[in-house]
């Protein structure tokens, strides 16, 4: 009972960071789409959940609102609207993209050990370093994102919203290409 | 990559059998849909679940017998489906029918229409959302019933015309009732189009719905509402005047775009002329005999013979073929207009999407009873 | 520590008795006031005027049988009866953050009570209510999919969008309340909107912010899936859409779920643009009596829109489906970001 008190919170963080992985490995593993998003949302809640954990509560909010309840969404809506069934058995672009997926699982797991070695992401208990503004009040959660997002990284901010934005309109442009074409034309044109 | 790329899913069309038993199918009618997400790729309607061999009974009874059976084509509407079958008869056996059972009997026709046209609007405003015009039109379709109830003692089914004429006069004090309850009328109608016909979702949902051009609806054969929905003037009651349509005075309403709200319109200004045809009748009703004299056995003679009555759902005909001293026609044929108007439904649904295939078939009005006979 | 827990499991009681004893108030409401506006009487059979008609219901849903359709096995069964327990959850986890009650600093077993609302501390406020109601979409979604019935299906791939859509537009409609309040607290959101401008225009948000009001309450009806845009049930299109297969008390947890949501959306209506439990003139009387009147004022606002929401439904025809999505896109989010630009303006043109 005392070690349940005492560790409460890495017992939280262990549970939520595994269930975590299980989430990924079904998200690759299941072969019916939507079980697969599904575990892909399972995955989102407990990142969520980590977050709270680090007392970072706007983030988790965020975490919920737009990856579980936005963007998991239409990843069923599309799953479902297509009426897909299963994924095709050869699963040829699996094979093409298997050395890329090793090379950038390397290189994500060299940053993240890179990141830890140096100490940045190294656990520091109390209020986050992050939360202290620079007239040394500590702020909400909420506006310490703010101050960083539109202060600190405005720049990069921007920038990520504009690809965004470029990412989204060539989005439609293609799919209104391939909708105005016949289906087969719109195929052979990708 | 080179080549076009395989698709990476099983991607398929949803086929969905929308019926037999569905809420806005109004009836067992089932329509076998290709879909692709909710558009409407093809529509097929399959019907024959309702299939009671109408016209193959008609061969075996005598015609007084067979009026029973009419009855049961639109259940919704029965005078129209007695009075097509009598005049046939009438036109064969070659019979005068007195001037009170002609008005008799285009007053009840008329009443039948509004009632058909009320539970039209009731189910067609259900399919799209609108729930409350469905109380409201009952409410005065029990009025109607009510009347033929004292008339007839049927409420439904109503068995309410013979060969030569008919088969009761009306009531003491039927007269004054149907002249009150036409007279109220006329502001139940307004009630519905407060709610309905200025209503900009409303709008939405029957504008440019179902559109079929003048010379596409007369191609398919559609009469009644969906006919007139297109522009068309062709009402069987000005063209071929039967009973005494010829002596009293209506309009016909005819819409512009041929879309699901002119079909609306065209049916909403029927009950009002309906409600004119039925105050015009009330006030020049003759006296006299309401059944002409005819044989106790009723025999035709050789001939081929057909009679169409303006049924609300469309042209309703009936055809016989008789030969010589037959007490029953040897072969008969109905010409249901619910039938043939269901067969412009996969040119009007094609490309929409499926809540418009509901307001389809709400606007084509269609009542199973008829169309499988 | 033990006081602090009693209150807190004392309010979490109350709010979830309450909220559920609304629901069969809530149809009882409705099929009475569905019944007057139809011109017709309307269950008033059993008990006076019909009031007990709601628990006859639910006696008659407990004791039906439950049904699982064929052909629904392995981990879509599991979704299958996970998904009605997901929407009750759902829709009664996301009262904790609504304030329904001035509180002037009153104490229960020597606790302070801190406010009528379930989580005070939780400075995440109305963000939070987003977060969890934003998951409600999946009960209708696993519900659609794990019946094994195309209808149910099409109802799900609408819910997710319908869903979606309109959470954009809910979200930035609020964001002009936010801006104004400078907190995502909804008790300060209330606070601010106490007093007068000029005496006698009370200080509610949907004065300045009607363009933010109207697109909120538009929403709300699409998030509640409520007539005009109950396309999710859509009963003459799709049955009756995800819950055509579910029957006994599983039916009935998305039923209340459905009201439990009206219920919070009525609520966060009256937070958000009238004034919470203020009324303007009106100051509340301090101890207990001034928490009672403070509750009450807000009852009967949410009340109002309780109404508003039943009125609404037996009034209008339902859309279609694209012509919702186009609504939600094209009209109501520009609008929502109308709103909180001019909110912005007039914030920065008082600050010169």
């Amino acid at each position: 009972m005392a070690f349940l008190v005492a560790h409460f919170t890495q017992i939280v963080f262990y549970v939520l960071a595994l269930l975590a992985v299980l989430g990924g490995i079904g998200v690759v593993t299941f072969k019916n789409p939507v079980h697969s998003a599904l575990s892909l949302l399972g995955t989102f809640l407990m990142v969520a959940g980590l977050f709270v954990l680090r007392h970072a509560e706007f983030l988790a909010a965020v975490q919920v609102l737009v990856y579980a309840g936005g963007i998991m969404v239409l990843f069923l809506f599309v799953i479902m609207l297509v009426n897909v069934k299963k994924l095709q058995p050869e699963a040829v672009f699996l094979s093409a993209q298997a050395p890329m997926a090793v090379l950038a699982g390397v290189l994500v797991g060299a940053l993240v050990a890179f990141g830890l070695l140096a100490g940045k992401l190294a656990a520091a208990g109390g209020v986050p370093a992050a939360l202290q503004t620079v007239d040394g009040k500590v702020l909400g959660n909420t506006e310490a994102v703010g101050w960083l997002l539109y202060r600190q990284y405005l720049v990069p901010f921007e920038v990520v919203s504009v690809v965004l934005l470029v990412a989204m309109v060539g989005a439609i442009v293609f799919g209104l290409k391939s909708a105005s074409l016949d289906r087969g034309e719109g195929r052979a044109e990708r | 990559m080179a080549g076009p790329l395989e698709p990476l899913f099983d991607v398929e069309e949803m086929e969905l059998s929308f019926g037999p038993q569905h809420p806005a199918t109004h009836g067992v009618l089932r329509v076998q849909l290709r879909l692709d997400g909710e558009k409407i790729m093809d529509a097929k309607p399959i019907i024959g679940y309702l299939h009671r061999g109408t016209e193959k009974l008609f061969e075996r009874e005598s015609f007084n017998q067979c009026i029973p059976h009419t009855d049961r084509l639109d259940y919704i509407a029965a005078p129209t489906n007695n009075e097509g079958f009598v005049l046939a008869a009438e036109k064969l056996l070659g019979i005068t029918v007195p001037p009170r059972a002609s008005y008799i009997r285009m007053i009840l026709a008329e009443l039948g229409r509004i009632s058909s046209h009320v539970l039209w609007l009731a189910t067609h405003a259900i399919d799209l959302g609108a729930i409350t015009p469905f109380f409201y039109t009952f409410r005065e379709r029990e009025r109607i019933l009510d009347l033929f109830e004292e008339y007839c003692g049927a409420r439904l089914t109503l068995n309410a015309m013979r060969v030569g004429g008919l088969p009761y006069d009306l009531p003491d004090g039927w007269v004054e009732r149907c002249s009150e309850l036409i007279d109220s009328l006329p502001k139940y109608f307004d009630e519905y189009e407060t709610l309905l016909t200025e209503n900009r979702i409303w709008k939405k949902r029957t504008i440019g719905i179902g559109v079929i051009s003048a010379e596409e609806a007369i191609d398919y054969g559609l009469t009644g509402p969906p006919l007139r929905g297109s522009g068309v003037r062709w009402d069987i009651r000005k063209v071929f005047p039967y009973d005494r349509y010829d002596e009293v005075e209506f309009e016909i309403p005819i819409g512009e775009n041929g879309d699901t709200y002119d079909r609306y319109l065209v049916r909403m200004e029927e009950m009002r002329q309906s409600v004119r045809i039925i105050r015009q009748c009330l006030d020049r009703l003759p006296d006299g005999p309401v059944m002409a004299k005819v044989p106790k056995v009723l025999r035709a003679q050789e001939g081929i013979v057909y009679a169409s009555v303006e049924a609300p759902k469309g042209e309703l005909g009936y055809m016989f073929v008789t030969t010589a001293k037959s007490t029953q026609p040897y072969r008969c044929h109905i010409r249901p207009p619910s039938f043939i108007n269901l067969q412009a439904l996969p040119a009007m649904v094609e490309g929409h999407l499926v809540a418009d295939l509901v307001a389809v078939i709400g606007t084509l009005d269609i009542v199973l009873g008829e169309i499988d006979r | 520590m033990w006081a602090e827990i009693l209150v807190i499991v004392i309010k979490v009681v109350v709010v979830s008795s309450v909220l559920l004893t609304l629901v069969p108030i809530m149809v009882w409401v409705e099929r009475r006031g569905a019944a007057m506006i139809q011109d017709r009487l309307g269950p008033n059979r059993v008990g006076p005027f019909g009031l007990l008609q709601p628990i006859v219901d639910a006696v008659k849903l407990i004791t039906k049988e439950d049904l699982t359709p064929s052909g629904v096995k392995g981990v879509d069964r599991l979704l299958y009866l996970l998904a009605p327990s997901i929407a009750l959850v759902v829709a009664i986890s996301v009262f904790i953050a609504v304030p329904f009650g001035f509180d002037p600093g009153l104490k229960l077993f020597g606790h302070a009570i801190d406010g009528f609302i379930v989580a005070p501390n939780l400075n995440l406020g109305i963000l939070y209510i987003f977060a969890i109601a934003s998951l409600g979409v999946y009960s209708v979604v696993l519900a659609g999919w794990a019946s094994n019935n195309k209808y149910s299906l099409m109802g799900g791939i609408r819910a997710s969008a319908q869903m979606v859509s309109y959470e954009l537009a809910m979200t930035i409609s609020v964001v002009g309340v936010l801006m104004v309040s400078g907190s995502f607290g909804l008790q300060d959101v209330v606070l601010h909107q106490s007093g007068t401008w000029f005496g006698f225009i009370p200080r509610w948000n949907v004065f300045p912010q009607i363009i933010g009001a109207i697109t909120f309450i538009v929403a709300a009806f699409a998030e509640t899936n409520r007539l005009p845009f109950d396309l999710v049930e859509a009963e003459a299109e799709l049955v009756v859409g995800y819950h055509t297969e579910y029957s006994s008390m599983r039916f009935a947890a998305f039923f209340m779920s459905e009201y439990v949501n009206m219920v919070t959306a009525s609520s966060l209506i009256v937070i958000l643009f009238f004034g919470g439990w203020t009324l303007p003139g009106f100051a509340t009387p301090a101890g207990w009596l001034g928490a009672l009147v403070s509750i009450g004022i807000f009852a009967v606002k949410v009340a109002f829109f309780l109404w508003f929401f039943v009125w609404v439904r037996w009034t209008l025809p339902r859309f279609r489906f694209d012509q919702l999505m186009a609504l939600g896109w094209k009209t109501m989010i520009p609008l929502a970001v109308l709103n909180f630009l001019l909110v912005g303006a007039g914030m920065a043109l008082r600050n010169l």
